[in-house]
């Protein structure tokens, strides 16, 4: 077998040296009748052209945006990867390496991980930034998690307009802690009244710009609320790209800021895996999860990278970590870094631009139709619209014409039948014009 | 003759040290070029950034060049034997690469409507399959981002049953020897943490278990094989033990690679375990993810696995997303690390069920090998045969003035990763050696003569400063890590201009 | 010689009148390694005899100080929030960690003198 190198001669021998005459010997702690359980429902091994013809089936099962212009976002966006990236991220050195516990033979890993903790200080507008975490809405809910035990307090105040996959990780996590929720509604537009929730039992405010919707706002006033009462702002941000273009949440007050990388350097690959982005003010760093690298001086008094203030973490603090996270998104957090360091200041704000215009288009084009009407005043790529019918059986039957056109907000808030005409879409700069003539003019047959 | 050389370069041949992107800057060079943006109204207007964000610019030659020469610093399985205690650092198959990125799977938006992923859906149906079959439980919960937060679904089920029973619990017993993840899941699920001591030979202290138990207990969190490498001989009883107080059994599967195809976890009483993708099913670990952990449950705890799940339903594949009941809820964005499945899924297959077999009893074969080789200098821990691992203390250096950190340093001087050390916290100077299968015997005797040398050295006591200064010949010498974590610097600051000085 | 007592949790603990000064022993600097940050409490938080008051952290251990009697913190070390060495170099003097007002007298019986804190050290060894 392709895999494994020893050889029945092998086995032979090294059963030998140990002085035992067959392998199950070895496994004498094992109890008998549970040894060698037979599995039968489980195929034999196969060479590499039967496997790749396999998941070559399962490939022609799916449409994808390889083959259909893609207006979906919803947390995750179809964006150009360079070919750089994918082709750096197969190195041997990066692909089948470890966390750098050894920094001596890792300080590939450890200086890139310090140039990404760099990337998202600065693209988030904050002090510090962390190594990476699983996703968008684990970081969300660890954030939450870090504002209790910063404040000590005992609630926070989710907006409804935070991405529904964001507010349940978050409530999964908190389920058996001692704090409590209070979730507000999806109202679209609006004010959500926020602010009027803050009080000195606040631990946290969380809110999504641009929102589940698309709508993008100024925080500086909700960030005012919340210092006065002593509470946190947290901001979660889906598309990271938007911060190529936007006032950035730190700018605006944020005290903590999430967010999803996958949209830079990172394939859709169906939910996973992507990149969690975090960063904090300085003052709360010691309160914050995950790894972080750190520069330091070695023996020669030469400038490295280490792992540090692992104080925080689980395989010290045990019980008392600030979280359980183990493994970061490791390959994920460097794909994010090499796609930015390729981008540049020119490229991060170009790539934005063109984004947001083609966002811009395609809502003007659509608000042209009859019934359709524009939800978000303002937003960066995405955007929600009502368009005056069921959205959901209107996505089918643009997948039937091979356009994967956006996400029926009834699919985020089943319980919300004020959203079932609701559409979200999004438009990066994988779309082209051609492609937006091709989606309006499916939307004016659907409707005929 | 032997010729010492300072370069002026600073390099050293193929060595070299690479400064940060961060200080290679030069303004308005990128490494890409876009499309056009076409003409249509801006919708942001005062909202957009008035300042720069400080990102370098830099062309693509110089992008690629410089993760080139970041990646000459890393060491990686592709390279040499990564022994490393408890991670499991096997090949990662080449194919599984190819097949992640096929288009079709790669690419696949997780929000699309579901007639256009069934081939998605059914690939995680055929995972689920294999995870459970390998196991013998009932059902499988694939969202868990990684082990840790298999861990914690896995607890939380157990906590879910336990209320849907209208019986809270408030303890969880959890080995002495555990990996810390262990203990802090256990306190985020809101359990206190009651710890066990091992015996002699390394396994749970049945008495001390025994004696802990009681109707406040929640479950037990453990490892098998153990942290030390052994098999629970008890572990049928321990599983019987807990089920009488009520509680339930949850299994930490990070050494599943032990008896994968040879013992089902389901058949030792096991509610729950979460599997390590990225250790057991080689999906690569990236210099630190991502990972994947997806937990399989008992018809005990099937009830309370998290969503989203992928069912069958009339010939089709439906993802379901949404429903009310006693689950746990969703654990992460979308429905799991979907990349690392197809990897999974891809080894599984190449394997089959009698390759996975086999798997196994090379691992175990190989770490018993390598344990008889060296037992005479470095003395293992505990008696017997080990697992997939073998884990020895520090007392074939006693009174040599070498550690362990001194010798694992040595050994990178030598070529290879070293073996996990300090853990488990429960044996002085702890080193946990696992060489796994994807090694040939050629390697292995080449590290158990580069041990042996090595330990034989540290008793002559002639290289004692070596030893300490260990290593030498690295890109870096031993790193201060008291410095880096007195000062942290976890970001580049560009440098502020220079004052002009008053004159 | 001052009235310094220790506890079996190697802290010392001076008082003087219904006020306590707390830090650890030199021989707990020394066994911990580098320091290289205290979680101190904040001045006017209640601490309670036996529980966490303090949290060492060196690079690969963190270890809790409990408090050796109950009552209400009055001070903090500031000093060691930038200088956290302090610990290693000063442990029974600059290293000192918070004050606190003792709310019984009562919860110092028991604790050993210089004297019966330097046997027991030299017993662990």
């Amino acid at each position: 077998m392709r895999y494994l190198p020893q050889t029945p001669d092998d086995r032979a021998a090294m059963l030998s040296a140990i002085g035992v005459g067959n392998i199950d010997e070895l496994f004498r702690d094992v109890p008998a009748a549970v040894l060698n359980a037979p599995i039968d429902s489980l195929p034999d091994h196969q060479g590499e052209m039967a496997v790749e013809r396999h998941f070559q089936g399962f490939a022609r099962e799916n449409l994808s945006p390889a083959s259909a212009p893609c207006f979906i976002g919803a947390g995750a966006y179809h964006h150009h990867v360079p070919a750089t990236v994918d082709h750096l991220i197969q190195r041997s050195e990066f692909l089948t390496s470890y966390t750098p516990y050894q920094p001596e033979i890792s300080q590939g890993t450890l200086q890139y991980l310090f140039e990404f903790q760099t990337q998202v200080a600065l693209l988030t507008g904050m002090d510090v930034a962390n190594a990476s975490m699983y996703d968008g809405a684990t970081a969300t809910s660890e954030a939450v998690l870090m504002a209790h035990r910063i404040t000590k307090r005992k609630k926070s105040v989710i907006s409804g307009r935070l991405h529904p996959h964001y507010r349940e990780t978050t409530e999964t996590l908190l389920r058996f802690t001692p704090y409590d929720l209070e979730i507000r509604d999806p109202v679209i537009g609006g004010q959500g009244g926020l602010a009027e929730a803050i009080d000195k039992d606040t631990a946290c405010v969380v809110v999504q710009n641009p929102d589940v919707f698309g709508e993008f706002k100024d925080l500086t006033g909700l960030a005012e609320a919340c210092h006065a009462q002593g509470a946190l702002l947290i901001v979660a941000v889906t598309e990271v790209v938007s911060l190529g273009l936007v006032t950035s949440p730190g700018e605006m007050g944020a005290d903590i800021v999430t967010a999803e990388g996958q949209s830079l350097g990172v394939p859709l690959s169906f939910g996973g895996p992507h990149v969690g982005l975090f960063a904090c003010r300085q003052k709360y760093v010691r309160q914050m999860p995950g790894r972080l690298a750190g520069e330091t001086l070695d023996a020669d008094g030469k400038r490295g990278y280490v792992l540090t203030l692992n104080a925080r973490e689980q395989h010290i603090r045990r019980e008392k970590a600030t979280s359980n996270i183990c493994t970061n998104a490791g390959l994920c957090a460097l794909a994010f870094c090499i796609h930015v360091t390729l981008l540049g200041e020119a490229g991060m704000t170009g790539l934005a631009e063109v984004n947001h215009r083609t966002a811009s288009l395609l809502a003007e084009r659509l608000t042209a139709l009859a019934d359709v009407k524009l939800l978000t005043e303002h937003f960066f790529n995405e955007f929600a619209l009502d368009i005056g019918r069921p959205a959901a059986p209107v996505v089918e039957a643009l997948a039937a014409l091979g356009i994967l056109g956006g996400v029926p907000a009834s699919r985020l808030f089943p319980g919300e039948p004020s959203l079932e005409n609701v559409l979200i879409l999004a438009a990066t700069e994988t779309v082209s014009e051609a492609d937006i003539d091709r989606l309006v003019s499916a939307l004016q047959e659907i409707s005929a | 003759m032997n010729i010492e050389r300072t370069t002026i370069s600073g390099a050293r041949g193929l060595d070299r040290d690479e400064p940060l992107s961060f200080e290679q800057d030069a303004p308005g060079r990128t490494g890409v070029d876009l499309p056009a943006a076409p003409d249509a109204p801006d919708r942001l207007g005062s909202l957009r950034r008035q300042g720069g964000i400080g990102l370098p610019g830099l062309a693509e030659p110089q992008v690629v060049r410089h993760f080139v020469r970041l990646s000459r610093m890393n060491y990686a399985i592709d390279y040499g034997l990564y022994p490393l205690g408890s991670c499991t650092m096997k090949h990662n198959p080449r194919l599984n690469e190819r097949l992640a990125r096929l288009p079709g799977i790669g690419d696949v938006h997780p929000m699309q409507p579901q007639s256009t992923t069934q081939g998605v859906l059914r690939l995680m149906s055929e995972l689920a399959h294999w995870l459970t079959e390998l196991t013998g439980m009932a059902t499988v919960a694939m969202t868990p981002g990684a082990g840790a937060q298999g861990e914690m679904c896995g607890m939380m089920a157990i906590r879910a049953a336990h209320e849907a029973r209208g019986e809270p619990r408030k303890r969880v017993l959890v080995p002495e020897s555990a990996h810390g993840t262990n203990p802090a899941t256990a306190a985020i699920c809101g359990y206190e943490v009651d710890s066990i001591p091992a015996t002699a030979d390394g396994r749970v202290d049945m008495a001390a278990f025994e004696a802990k138990l009681g109707p406040d207990v929640a479950g037990l969190m453990l490892t098998n094989p153990n942290t030390c490498g052994l098999f629970e001989r008890d572990i049928i009883r321990i599983a019987e033990l807990i089920h009488g107080v009520g509680g339930y059994f949850y299994c930490d599967g990070a050494n599943f690679n032990a008896i994968v195809g040879k013992v089902r976890p389901g058949d030792l009483g096991i509610d729950a375990m979460h599997i390590n993708l990225h250790k057991t099913f080689s999906t690569p670990h990236g210099g630190g993810g991502p990972g994947s952990g997806p937990v399989v449950f008992s018809e005990a705890l099937a009830l309370y696995a998290p969503l989203p799940k992928v069912v069958q339903r009339d010939g089709r594949y439906e993802l379901i997303e949404q429903e009310d009941g006693p689950r746990v809820g969703r654990m992460k964005g979308f429905h799991g690390q979907f990349g690392m499945f197809v990897r999974a899924l891809a080894y599984m297959q190449s394997h089959g069920r009698d390759g996975l077999k086999q798997v196994a009893e090379d691992a175990v074969l190989n770490a018993n090998y390598v344990m008889e080789k060296l037992k005479d200098l470095l003395p293992p821990a505990y008696p017997g045969p080990c697992m997939h691992e073998v884990l020895v203390s520090d007392r074939g250096l006693d009174g040599t003035g070498v550690e362990t950190m001194d010798l694992a340093k040595a050994l990178i001087d030598e070529g290879y990763h070293p073996m996990t050390v300090y853990f488990p916290l429960i044996v002085h100077g702890a080193m946990l050696i696992e060489p796994t299968e994807t090694e040939t015997r050629e390697t292995l005797d080449s590290f158990i003569r580069v041990m042996r040398g090595l330990v034989e050295q540290a008793r002559a006591g002639e290289e004692t400063e070596y030893f300490k200064a260990a290593p030498v010949m690295t890109p870096r010498r031993r790193l201060d890590e008291t410095l880096a974590a007195r000062k942290p610097v976890l970001r580049w600051v560009p440098e502020a201009p220079v004052a002009e000085a008053a004159e | 010689m001052s009235d310094r007592k220790y506890t079996k949790d190697h802290e010392w603990i001076d008082v003087s009148g219904g006020e306590a000064t707390i830090g650890i022993s030199d021989y707990a600097q020394d066994q911990l390694g580098d320091v290289v940050y205290v979680d101190l409490p904040d001045v006017g938080q209640q601490v309670e005899k036996g529980a966490e008051a303090a949290v060492i952290e060196s690079v690969k251990a963190a270890s809790e100080v409990y408090a050796p009697a109950t009552g209400e913190v009055t001070a903090r070390n500031d000093a060691l929030d930038d200088n956290p060495a302090l610990v290693n170099e000063s442990a029974e003097a600059d290293g000192w960690f918070y004050r606190m007002k003792l709310s019984n007298m009562s919860d110092l019986d028991g604790l050993m003198d210089a004297e019966a804190y330097a046997a027991f050290v030299e017993a662990l060894d």
